[in-house]
Formats: C-alpha cells, sequence, structure tokens
C-alpha cells in the first residue's frame, strides 16, 4: 500500500469532511424545536422522524464504518465463513417488523427513552434497569472505539501518519454532537449514505472488470485459500453450526444496542418502522457486494500489512486519486454517524438509568439534557483514550463480547411486549447467568465469539452469544416457575397480552 | 394483534439462511458468482418481499 501523501486525494477528503461538520452544526436548526434542552429533543429528535430520515438514520447507525472495513477484510482472510455477516443482516429484518414496533409504541405511550426506561416501567425493578443500562453502556463503548479504527484505516492510506488527523476529527464530531444532538448525525447520514452507494457501486461494478470479471475473481480467490492452506470459498461441514449461529445471534443482538434503539424510538410511528423492515435490507445488498471486495483483493494480487488495509488499498490501487479520496471521505464519515448514535444511546441510557434513577431523582428536563450532552462528550473520549492507549486487539477482543452482554437484555426488553408471564427476579437471574456465563466461555476460549460443546463423539462449534442467551432463557424459565410471586405490577392481568395492546 | 397467517411467511428467511447445507454448493454458477454467494444474496429481495406482504396484512392497526 501507498504511505507518502496523495494531495489530490487529500484534497477531497477535507472538502467533505469540512462539508459535514458545517452540517452537522447547522442540523441545530434543521426541523428546529422550541427548546434542545430536553433529553427526547437532544437524544431522540423529538422523535419525529418520518420514513426516509429513520432510513438514512438506521442504515447510517448499522451499517458502520467497521462494516465497510472489517467483513472484507474477514472475507479476504477466511472466505466463506466471513460472509455470515449477509444472513444475519437478511434475517434481523423480520424480527425488527415483529418486534420493534411494539417497543416503539411502549416507548412513545410511556415517554421512555431508553431500554433501561421500559424495562423498569414494565417490570418496576430498579435492579433489572441498572443491568440493562450498564449492559448498554459498557457494549457500546468498544463498538464506537471500532469506528475509530474504521476511520484510522483510511487516514493511514491517505499518506497521514500520528494519531493528530484521528484527534481531530474525534473533537470535530463531539463538538456538533454535543450542540445538535441526534439531528446532527441524522442529517449527515443522508451524505454518508449517499457517498457510500456511489463508492461501492462503483467499485462492484468496475473492479471486476478490470480484474476479468467475478468468475475470474472467485477463481482468484479460491486460489490465494488453497496455496494458503486455510480458508476457502466453500464452508467446511464443521463450520455450519458456527455460521448459521453467528448469523442468529448476530440478528438478535443488533437491535438491542442502544444506538439502534435510539434510531427505532426516534422515528415518528410503528408503521414508519414496519416500512423501514421493507426497505432497509437495500443496505443488505451493499454490505454483501462489499464483503466481495475481499475476493478483488486476492485477484488484484494486493500485498497488505493488515487484513483491514484490503478497502483501502483496492480503492488506491484500482481507482484515480480522486475517487480515492471520495471513497475514504464516505468512509470516515460513515464513522462518524454512528459514532454520534452509539454516544448518544450512551448517554441517554447513563443519564436516565443512573444518574436519574440513583444520583438526582428531581432532574429537571433541561439538566437532563445538559447531562446527556456532557455524558456523550466523556463516552467519545473514552473511546479515543481507549483507542490511543490500549492495543487495537483489544478493542476488538472487547466488541466481541459487547455482542455476548447485550443479546443478554433480550428476555427483559422483548419477552414482556409479548408475554406476561416472566417476572422481575427471573429475569434477572437468567440476564446475570448469561453475562457471566458467557463471559467465562468466552475467557475460557481465548476471547474467540465460538464455543465448542461436546456430546459423546461429536463436537459442535457456536456462537457464545446464542449459547449463553439459551441458558438466560432456560434460567429465567425455571427461576419464574420455582420462585413464588405475582405477576409484575403494572400488568393487571399476566393472561392478557402486553400494555401495548392496551394502549392501541 | 390477532392471528395473522401472512406473518408465518417471516419465518421463511430463517429457514432458508441458516439451514446452511441447502445452499454449500458451487453449482451452479450465475454471472460468475457460485451458488453459494448469489443464493443468499437473492434472499435480499425476498425477504423485502415476504416483510412487504406481510406489512400489507397488518398496516391499518396504526
Amino acid at each position: 500500500m501507498k504511505t507518502e501523501i496523495d494531495a489530490v486525494a487529500l484534497g477531497v477528503f477535507v472538502f467533505f469532511f469540512v462539508l459535514v461538520t458545517i452540517m452537522g452544526f447547522f442540523a441545530a436548526r434543521w426541523r428546529k424545536p422550541e427548546t434542545l434542552a430536553r433529553i427526547d429533543e437532544w437524544g431522540l429528535g423529538g422523535r419525529n422522524f418520518g420514513t426516509w430520515i429513520t432510513w438514512f438514520l438506521i442504515g447510517g447507525d448499522f451499517y458502520t464504518a467497521y462494516t465497510v472495513i472489517a467483513a472484507p477484510a474477514l472475507v479476504y482472510a477466511v472466505g466463506a465463513y466471513g460472509f455470515f455477516a449477509l444472513p444475519y443482516t437478511i434475517i434481523v429484518y423480520p424480527f425488527v417488523f415483529a418486534v420493534m414496533p411494539k417497543l416503539w409504541q411502549v416507548a412513545k405511550d410511556h415517554g421512555y427513552i431508553t431500554a433501561g426506561d421500559v424495562v423498569r416501567g414494565q417490570y418496576g425493578s430498579k435492579a433489572l434497569e441498572l443491568a440493562v443500562a450498564v449492559t448498554g453502556v459498557i457494549a457500546t463503548m468498544p463498538y464506537i472505539a471500532l469506528q475509530l479504527i474504521g476511520m484510522a484505516a483510511v487516514i493511514k492510506a491517505l499518506g497521514l501518519s500520528g494519531e493528530l488527523p484521528l484527534i481531530i476529527a474525534f473533537l470535530v464530531l463531539a463538538f456538533y454532537t454535543y450542540s445538535s444532538g441526534l439531528r446532527a448525525p441524522a442529517l449527515i447520514a443522508f451524505v454518508k449514505d449517499i457517498m457510500i452507494y456511489i463508492a461501492v457501486i462503483a467499485a462492484v461494478a468496475l473492479i471486476p472488470s478490470k480484474l476479468g470479471g467475478y468468475a475470474a475473481v472467485f477463481n482468484a480467490a479460491d486460489a490465494a485459500f488453497k496455496a494458503k492452506g486455510s480458508g476457502s470459498i466453500l464452508l467446511g461441514g464443521n463450520q455450519y453450526v458456527a455460521y448459521a449461529t453467528l448469523a442468529l445471534g448476530s440478528a438478535l443482538a443488533a437491535f438491542m444496542y442502544p444506538h439502534t434503539l435510539t434510531g427505532i424510538f426516534a422515528s415518528n410511528g410503528a408503521n414508519t418502522i414496519r416500512k423501514n423492515a421493507i426497505l432497509l435490507p437495500a443496505y443488505t445488498l451493499l454490505l454483501g457486494l462489499l464483503a466481495l471486495l475481499g475476493y478483488m483483493g486476492h485477484a488484484a494480487h494486493l500485498q497488505l500489512s493488515s487484513n483491514n488495509d484490503v478497502v483501502p488499498a483496492l480503492f488506491q490501487t484500482l481507482f484515480p486519486s480522486w475517487f480515492a479520496g471520495f471513497a475514504f471521505a464516505a468512509i470516515a464519515i460513515g464513522a462518524l454517524v454512528p459514532a454520534a448514535v452509539m454516544s448518544i444511546g450512551a448517554a441517554n441510557l447513563f443519564t436516565r438509568n443512573f444518574w436519574r434513577a440513583y444520583v438526582n431523582p428531581d432532574i429537571s428536563d433541561a439538566g437532563e439534557a445538559q447531562v446527556a450532552k456532557v455524558t456523550s462528550l466523556v463516552v467519545k473520549l473514552g473511546a479515543l483514550l481507549a483507542i490511543i492507549v490500549l492495543p487495537i486487539q483489544f478493542a476488538l477482543d472487547l466488541q466481541l463480547l459487547g455482542g455476548m452482554w447485550i443479546i443478554q437484555t433480550l428476555p427483559a426488553l422483548v419477552f414482556g411486549l409479548f408475554i406476561g408471564w416472566f417476572r422481575a427476579p427471573a429475569l434477572l437471574a437468567g440476564w446475570a447467568v448469561g453475562f457471566l456465563g458467557g463471559t467465562y466461555f468466552a475467557y475460557a476460549d481465548g476471547l474467540k465469539p465460538l464455543h465448542t460443546l461436546h456430546f459423546g463423539d461429536t463436537a459442535i462449534t457456536m456462537y457464545t452469544g446464542l449459547l449463553a442467551l439459551s441458558l438466560n432463557i432456560a434460567v429465567a424459565v425455571i427461576v419464574n416457575l420455582v420462585v413464588p410471586g405475582k405477576a409484575s405490577p403494572t400488568k393487571a392481568s399476566p393472561t392478557k397480552t402486553a400494555p401495548v395492546a392496551a394502549a392501541r | 394483534m390477532k392471528t395473522n397467517r401472512w406473518l408465518w411467511l417471516l419465518v421463511l428467511p430463517y429457514i432458508g439462511l441458516l439451514w446452511v447445507p441447502l445452499y454449500n454448493t458451487h453449482d451452479p454458477v450465475v454471472l460468475g458468482f457460485p451458488f453459494f454467494y448469489w443464493y443468499q444474496l437473492a434472499w435480499v429481495p425476498i425477504t423485502s418481499l415476504l416483510i412487504w406482504l406481510a406489512y400489507r396484512s397488518v398496516k391499518h392497526e396504526d
């Protein structure tokens, strides 16, 4: 990969970066409310984003810069197995369609901002609220750090050395998020997504023609894996369960994260979310084609120092400087949107479910918004420090754990929407067993996301997060059966459906 | 939500994509893409269509 500064590429990059910075500060005036000094205005954009804004916002924070860098990198390194991101981002949408409109309705009816609010409201348990909120914050922090890794990959490709460019980019992000709240990433997401679409469509249309067509690309990858002696363009028989459980587990975890939930809660209606479940798979098509850039890396015979360089190196090798600069700007801005939404989601959790719950229960609306704004700054600075001080591998390991942790909040957050049978102590016990058990497995397996179960002579390797979720649910069911107690206080009758239906 | 048979369509992507032996093969190749790849990519528009069909059956709820 080239390392000297390319003036044309850098110029194009800086132009787009300055453009979105101006948009970020302007966003405070976009769809202007009477006041931004309320947490639902600052942190949820006033809960009135329609279908298209929601599509750009959720697409912008779910398909991140790290996806653009990491999915092709994994496919480049291991082949078909890395492609699990595709089924994952397909089967997530029937789940979103079935579950998220109900969650939105509950949040809207009761003014909930976070997953912690929903759980406290449904079960009246401060302990369960705290468990969900803490899980959300610690799962999100390494995710923000990963956005920085994506951004650092393109900054390096532009020939800029040192940490100063990364620090400047993040300070810019921190300040416009502070002043504009969720409106900033929502507005910037338009630019980001259009740029990413242009870059990826150009790549998947033009690169194979330069490399001899898709058949040649797949053949080159196949030959590279055979020469290397590992990886394949098809799955090995022992990878079936791992592939399927990674896809399913990731899909169930995806919309438990604070940033994706923020995108859901910020929309203006349950029907907006249903329409988005139909429209969001357009991004998945893009993701699948992007993942194949990993194989194009083999066809182009790139020499890479890190797998994460495959996408930047492809653009640099096969496109003119100005277009490489454009593509790199798209990826870097693609890091800003999710990082902003993630820090807002984490800040909302901290403010509502820790600060208000334990420090200052009588806080005013304006005070709440102020605490959230400051927290969003602290969260981002924390991620920046982590990436500068700690080894990058540490962020990657924590991110793997983060997915396994966040999925443990699913029973508490989702089950109550459909059945009123579970009670808080059972859900809390399930969460604890899933969280600690999953962490133990991951630790014992050397921080790998897969765990091997032995049944006599057969060994099955599956996604640790899904295994821990199974334990979580089993414990919740057993505790609920064994421990005597009344139905949760908010429900008139446990045999009726959740308050969603009643509120309609 | 009353029992709605259209919602069963939402189960199909899970079967089609999680039953891996069904599609872990190289042939037939289409436009240079081995079956493994174009089969999974084909589920993107199919899933959108299935969700749209389910959507039509519930959209008057709001």
